[in-house]
């Protein structure tokens, strides 16, 4: 017993320089499988298709296995633009940026709407969390059939209103809106699930301080409740802004870009650039891709920067 | 609480609020609805513009059709050969890089960190070319496991950011009485700090199923024929085939969306815990 002991310690006298090895070396061993993958499968393919955005290339290789493009400097970008087409992906990326955003105020309209403890509230809570859930070809293809013209829910409710039924999917000025209004659908459900999270942790006692001092309705609202969601905010927030920015799948089931091109945005022209009957313009297409990235780094930059600021004042 | 528990206001109020409740949940889901019943209706009904009307019977048939006479099952099992293996290896990847940024401090620590997180942020378009070439290349293009091995490691970046927040929260005095004990790191991760991964675990598994089975753009980039494709690709070239047959439209949305939704009934705790990134408690 007393001999286990006096072992045990000697290990430790002795080891100390083994152990911090082990601890110098470990986190790299931990990491390697996961930093491969990421380097190879992320990081690299940016890299790349920022070069590529300066060759003209058609995706193809020639018989012996070499790189058939061609380098351009920055002549896809200059092409860019004097694209219309381009124009019109830029400027409905930012109707999308901007109408997105309207999930905050009625994500959090719904959660408190649904704040209460009344039976069988969880369900509906689950059940208007609903359209996260479905994917966004299935959330397409719905709003399709909503918008369809002659019998389509949405086609019906304008006949009976104006007397003369809209087409949403088929007008070039109201294409985009109507797209929108289906990706709103499930952002504001996930919106409205990060406020009930938030909702439950406001703190008591501050709302009860702030009744008895009369504040109630929209001044409890913005005064008290609001500063206190702001960690909810700000995830809804950066989730809203990447989704809207992401957002490729429903153009692409429900309209394909059209009419004439009227619902392009920069990720559904970077693809029909690259991999669509309309050619395979590998590097026109990296170079949209490149803009989209660029755009999309303002706000990621800004949300590192906030989370480096958190960790420094732990 | 807020707002004011509907308890302490008016009976009026409170008829209100439950009548209210249900109206608002109809009105909320009434796309779904639609579709939802729309794929029980006969073909026979939509032929004769009877869209809302009373349906003249339960046409179960539309499934048993699109079962028979279309591909959806396969693309349904395909989507489950890519899902699977994405959760298993993206979680494994990211309990082993979270528990590496968690805890030890070195220098790289907090860059490498940010850019998991910054990676997964990205624009899906910025990494097509140069991975579908690769995928290519590799000969892996139009397999379920050239398509699951990107979301492995796309995913990791996500996960690794849940991962990590995870164990930073755990007690620290855990692993600092191991070491005083001489335990191995190893087995600090395999003994003491996975038993204790069961919650998250769990969040990432039901959000990483689900963001998986429903990716689109990957599916289209990555696969081609019926032997590979997942659902979700498989949906949008059926529907390209059913022209305005909206009863069959229906029926396949309303499978490809099964999956996810009975995942999230039966996980929904995890699945919220997930969704609010570790950080909003």
């Amino acid at each position: 017993m007393a001999q286990a002991s006096y072992v045990n310690v000697a290990a430790q006298v002795h080891r100390p320089k083994g152990r911090l090895n082990q601890r110098a070396i470990a986190p790299w061993l931990f990491l390697a499988p996961g930093l491969f993958m990421f380097a190879v499968y992320v990081l690299w393919p940016i890299l790349q298709s920022i070069t590529l955005s300066l060759y003209d290339w058609n995706g193809l290789y020639n018989q012996s296995g070499e790189f058939t493009g061609t380098f351009i400097g920055m002549g896809n970008y200059a092409e860019l633009m004097t694209d219309p087409a381009f124009e019109v992906s830029l400027w409905n990326n930012f109707y999308w940026l901007a109408l997105y955003l309207l999930a905050l105020p009625i994500g959090l309209f719904i959660a408190i709407f649904l704040n209460q403890t009344v039976t069988g509230i969880r369900l509906y809570k689950s059940l208007f969390f609903f359209p996260f859930v479905i994917s966004q070809v299935v959330v397409g293809l719905i709003f399709a059939w909503f918008y369809a013209p002659n019998f389509g829910l949405f086609y019906l409710l304008t006949e009976a209103i104006t007397g003369k039924g809209t087409a949403v999917l088929a007008d070039p000025d109201l294409v985009t809106f109507g797209i929108i209004a289906a990706g709103l659908w499930p952002q504001i459900a996930y919106v409205m699930i990060l406020y009930l999270t938030g909702l439950n942790n406001v703190a008591a006692d501050q709302i009860e301080a702030a009744r008895l001092d009369g504040a109630k309705g929209w001044r409890m609202l913005w005064y008290v409740v609001l500063p206190q969601l702001r960690p909810a905010t700000f995830i809804a927030v950066i989730v809203t802004v990447i989704g809207a920015l992401r957002s490729f799948d429903l153009v692409s089931i429900m309209t394909n870009g059209g009419p004439f091109g009227s619902s392009r945005i920069l990720s559904y022209y970077m693809y029909e650039k690259a991999l669509s009957e309309y050619g395979f313009r590998m590097g026109y297409g990296a170079a949209i891709a490149v803009v989209l990235f660029a755009i999309m780094m303002v706000f990621i930059s800004g949300f590192i920067w906030k989370m480096w600021r958190d960790e420094r004042e732990r | 609480m807020f707002p004011r528990p509907i308890q302490q206001s008016s009976t009026g109020a409170q008829w209100l609020y439950t009548i209210a409740l249900p109206i608002a949940l109809l009105i909320w889901l009434f796309p779904l609805l639609g579709v939802a019943l729309t794929s029980l209706r006969p073909a026979s009904d939509l032929a004769q513009g009877n869209y809302f009307g009373m349906p003249s019977g339960i046409a179960w048939e539309n499934y048993v059709y699109i079962f028979t006479e279309t591909p959806i099952g396969q693309y349904m099992i395909n989507s489950l050969w890519v899902t699977i293996p994405t959760v298993i290896g993206a979680v494994g990847l990211s309990l082993m890089t979270g528990f590496a940024l968690a805890v030890y401090g070195f220098r790289a620590n907090i860059l490498i960190f940010f850019m998991f997180v910054a990676g997964n942020f990205v624009p899906f378009q910025i990494l097509m070319v140069p991975v579908r070439d690769m995928t290519l290349q590799l000969g892996m293009y139009d397999t379920w496991y050239g398509l699951a091995l990107f979301h492995i490691a796309f995913q990791t970046g996500f996960c690794t950011l849940f991962m990590r927040n995870f164990i930073k929260a755990l007690p620290f005095e855990l692993i600092e009485a191991a070491r005083v004990e001489g335990v191995a790191e190893w087995r600090i991760f395999v003994y003491i700090v996975l038993p204790l991964m069961r919650p998250a675990i769990a969040a990432l598994s039901v959000l990483v199923f689900t963001f998986i089975w429903n990716d689109f753009f990957w599916a289209t980039v990555l696969t081609q024929g019926v032997d590979s494709q997942p659902i979700t690709a498989g949906l949008s070239s059926l529907n390209g085939q059913w022209i305005a047959q909206w009863h069959l439209v229906s029926a396949g949305s309303i499978l490809a969306a099964l999956p996810p939704v009975v995942m999230f009934f039966l996980m929904q705790k995890h699945f919220i815990a997930g969704l609010t990134l570790g950080a909003v408690k």
